[in-house]
């Protein structure tokens, strides 16, 4: 089958204003006859559950956490952005749009970003009007900071939490509709299939977190909302719960499964203490905005920092980078980062960390000012760390953060599932080969205040006085039967490892043969353990407990045996694609100064992967991307 | 290190629970606390044993799912940090702890330490937003909002709703958790025309689940989010202004 994304036949600019205007329409006394199931509550999902709600439409919404303000968008900490030129800087739609492409390193559609940068700016207008409490300057007005990889100060926050304020206002507006009786809300309740008949998507099967009760709800359209999938390296800044789960199991029904290799590795975390480690705390990098990166320029230099004189030190981004310096893209940033280590400059537990050193800034605008800015980012980081980062340099280390792959969706947000949209995080569309910083509130909102609103109409006004499917309709029967299969499975198998356990070991494979780096030899020799992995999995597991109570191992074990289908995709598609791209670094495809080389005459295009069954070689389809409004450049922030 | 852990474990909602001792070895100074339960539950589960169920999620101190009360204070000994970000540094080799999870009537236990906190979105979803629609906002800069007021709202909606508010405080009161959400709305221009309804009605909520506020002070000493009393008074200064006006619009 050919992929077609349904981009609008129109000048770059006027896009999305014609598109809207072709869409079909719901008229609103309509709208209340449809039912639309939403899974998530971050920030695409709690948008696009309330402002759907607003429109008229009933919505179920559902959620792993004990509550929807919960979901991992609240960590996001550095901003959001948007094209308002507040700052006079010469920021514009065209520029936010171009930097969002050429960040992505040219593996991102034309039209769905510049529809991303359009409307970023009334998702500030939204949020200003919600209540969130952005930072301000002293006349009154917006504060704004420039942030990774951008040369306008375009990036809104609150303090180190603008993730947290954008979701509760989301969460907020949710609220309000469940108040209102518009929509529906299940909390610690877990999908664990989608239902597909007749080739749409019409419905979900989820278990109740506490009582276990596993039950069908059916739809007019199922919206997944359900983030990224990081968590496969085990280690990584997501929260626990986070999984992948819903978008595989959605795969496995037919979804095409995009770009899977696009993880993006984070350059500024805290840097793993030991064995134990659980996971993974990000610094926000708006700390790159005012600290100094930097190693010892001798490999091996165990002295303390404050010790090692200035010119014994190496200041490798402003050295390497002179325009960018410090504010490199993310992914430059972590390669930069992994290459010194690599070379034995690496400081804190097994050499895996570089210095990020505030010194300078605090003699320069002095401690008041520093502590206004990221005062909670150095509490955050004392707590964890004992040491005082107003005092000593920061220890930083790149860790997963995010991820640009996802479901295949079209300019609509649908994928080839009709009836089955993806929205945020869990779609693959905006980001290219590489996210850049204050994007993914961006996206998230974009997708469900003002794109999905709108898209999801002309899917619901084409089957106008159709009847969502019953859930006693054998689809949802077998679905749930298969369900509880996979459940009692787990349950009764008499092996003796842990569900965490299996885990760590995915993600140290995923980590070093998947990670920051990859390569031929290593990508095939992954794709040889994970088979044998996955059925050690199923054959040495073992789940304590039964299904029908609060079982918590039961539901690491489900997401771990997502995990692991899934990074056997990962490695394919990072071996398929045989170039480097934005976060995709493959060793054998480098310039001479070690940057990444794409080859644009062979992988211009999105990787869309078919779930083919059980043991069977996934088949890959070609979206062909094509450039238009922006020429195609090697990537230089020297 | 080697602690001695005293844990409560309750089956479900429906059974009575009680306290189980635990020994646990090779604990490193540098793990959370929570990496310390990790290994006490991959001990458990590997002996075929129930693990301890607990609530958490990002940790790293933002989301407000973890909980526990830890020797009989929420969220453990250290000032301004939440569970998940409490490290075991925090104790001393040969430490007995007491691992219990919220206590008050308004959130029951599920199983072992994880409690329903349902009462709090409730309080929220009584008036605790700004009824503006999607689409119909005026651009962001139209309204200046003085820095002073901008960083007082942020104060108050830096609360995570954890919940330690209420476990801690010796009558159960909801008024901490209320009062931010109240002030960051009354404090914001965006937020006075609802303001009167606002009070009165997430007012209302909280007393149909939450004990009685006394002033203790116990909510802000354990806040992980150092959420400032001074709130309460905003609250109760809305509340009777509420009171005063005979028009919810006013």
């Amino acid at each position: 089958m050919t992929l077609d994304a349904k981009i609008p036949a129109a000048p770059l600019a006027e896009m999305w204003t014609q598109h809207k205007f072709d869409l079909k329409l719901v008229n609103p006394a309509n709208k209340r006859r449809f039912e639309i199931i939403v899974v998530g509550s971050g920030l695409a999902g709690a948008s696009a559950s309330s402002t759907m709600a607003e429109l008229g439409y009933n919505v179920k919404c559902f959620c792993y956490q004990d509550s929807a303000r919960r979901a991992h968008s609240i960590s996001a900490q550095g901003g959001i952005n948007a094209a308002k030129n507040y700052q006079n800087d010469g920021d514009s739609v065209f520029r936010l749009f171009y930097d969002t492409v050429k960040g992505g390193d040219f593996r991102s559609r034309e039209g769905n970003v510049h529809r991303l940068a359009e409307v970023s700016v009334n998702i500030m207008d939204q949020c200003v009007a919600q209540g969130v409490p952005f930072a301000r300057e002293y006349g009154g007005h917006l504060s704004n900071r420039s942030f990774g990889g951008a040369q306008v100060s375009r990036t809104f926050y609150a303090r180190g939490q603008t993730g947290q304020q954008l979701l509760l206002g989301a969460y907020q507006a949710l609220q309000r509709q469940i108040a209102l009786g518009k929509v529906e809300m299940f909390p610690r309740t877990e999908m664990l299939e989608v239902v597909v008949e007749d080739g749409r998507a019409r419905g979900i099967i989820t278990r109740d977190m506490v009582t276990g009760e596993i039950a069908s709800h059916s739809a007019d359209a199922v919206v997944l909302a359900t983030g990224g999938y990081v968590n496969v390296f085990f280690l990584s800044t997501n929260a626990k719960g986070c999984n992948t789960t819903a978008i595989w199991r959605a795969h496995r029904k037919g979804a095409f499964f995009a770009n899977p290799c696009y993880t993006q590795i984070h350059p500024t975390c805290i840097p793993v203490s030991g064995e134990y480690q659980s996971k993974l705390t990000l610094m926000s990098e708006s700390l790159r905005n005012d600290g100094r990166i930097w190693v010892p320029a001798k490999p091996g230099d165990d002295r303390p920092p404050s010790e090692i004189p200035e010119d014994e030190r190496d200041y490798y981004l402003e050295r390497k980078y002179p325009a960018f310096g410090n504010l490199v893209p993310r992914d430059i940033a972590s390669r930069a980062a992994k290459e010194v280590c690599d070379a034995g400059h690496g400081v804190a537990h097994a050499g895996l960390g570089v210095y990020l050193d505030f010194e300078d800034a605090i003699g320069r605008l002095g401690r008041d000012t520093i502590e206004d800015r990221y005062g909670n980012l150095f509490e955050m980081y004392e707590r964890i760390t004992g040491d005082d980062p107003y005092e000593v340099p920061m220890k930083i280390y790149p860790a997963p953060h995010y991820s640009m792959g996802g479901l295949w969706v079209d300019y609509n947000l649908m994928s080839n599932l009709p009836g089955l949209f993806v929205i945020g995080e869990a779609n693959f569309s905006d980001h290219g080969a590489n996210r850049l910083g204050a994007s993914a509130l961006m996206q998230g909102l974009a997708d469900g205040y003002f794109v999905l609103p709108y898209t999801i109409g002309d899917y619901l006004a084409r089957h106008m006085g159709e009847e969502p499917l019953p859930t006693d309709h054998e689809a949802f029967r077998e679905a749930e039967s298969g369900v509880q299969a996979r459940i009692e499975k787990l349950l009764s198998n008499d092996g003796s490892r842990t569900p965490e356990s299996f885990h760590r070991e995915l993600g140290r494979l995923a980590w070093d043969h998947c990670g920051m780096s990859r390569t031929r030899e290593g990508l095939l020799e992954a794709l040889a353990k994970l088979p044998e992995l996955k059925e050690r999995f199923w054959r040495e597991i073992k789940v304590v407990g039964d299904g029908a109570e609060l079982n918590q191992s039961l539901e690491v074990a489900g997401r771990v045996a997502d995990f692991l289908e899934l990074a056997e995709l990962m490695c394919r598609d990072a071996l398929e694609r045989e170039e480097s791209c934005g976060t995709h670094f493959r060793t054998e495809y480098q310039s001479a100064e070690g940057e990444a080389l794409r080859n644009d005459e062979q992988f211009t295009y999105v990787a869309a992967w078919e779930w083919a069954g059980e043991g069977e070689e996934p088949r890959l389809h070609k979206e062909q991307l094509e450039f238009e409004n922006v020429e195609l450049s090697q990537r230089s922030y020297k | 290190m080697q602690m001695r852990l005293r844990v409560w474990r309750q089956k479900n909602r429906d059974t009575q629970g009680s306290l189980v001792d635990y020994a646990v070895d090779d604990v490193s100074s540098e793990m959370s606390f929570l990496e310390m339960l990790d290994v006490l539950n991959e001990r458990l589960a590997g002996e075929g044993d129930d693990p301890i169920a607990f609530d958490h999620d990002c940790r790293e101190g933002i989301c407000g799912t973890c909980s526990l009360m830890i020797n009989g204070q929420a969220h453990g000994p250290n000032r301004a940090t939440t569970t998940c970000q409490l490290h075991m540094r925090s104790f001393e080799d040969g430490d007995t702890i007491r691992i219990e999870p919220w206590r008050a009537a308004a959130f029951p236990v599920l199983k072992d330490l994880v409690v329903d906190r349902a009462p709090l979105d409730a309080i929220v979803q009584a008036g605790g937003y700004i009824s503006v629609n999607t689409g119909s906002a005026p651009d962001a800069n139209l309204i200046p909002i003085g820095k002073p007021v901008a960083d007082r709202a942020m104060d108050a909606a830096a609360c995570i709703g954890c919940g330690a508010c209420v476990a801690q405080c010796p009558n159960g009161a909801g008024q901490l958790f209320t009062a931010a959400k109240v002030s960051q709305l009354a404090l914001l221009p965006q937020g006075k025309p609802e303001r009167t309804k606002r009070v009165r009605s997430m007012v209302a909520t909280m007393e149909d689940y939450f004990g009685s506020c006394s002033n203790f002070g116990e909510c802000e000493a354990v806040c992980p989010k150092e959420i400032s009393l001074d709130f309460i008074a905003v609250m109760n200064r809305e509340y009777v202004r509420a009171a005063l006006v005979s028009d919810p619009g006013d």
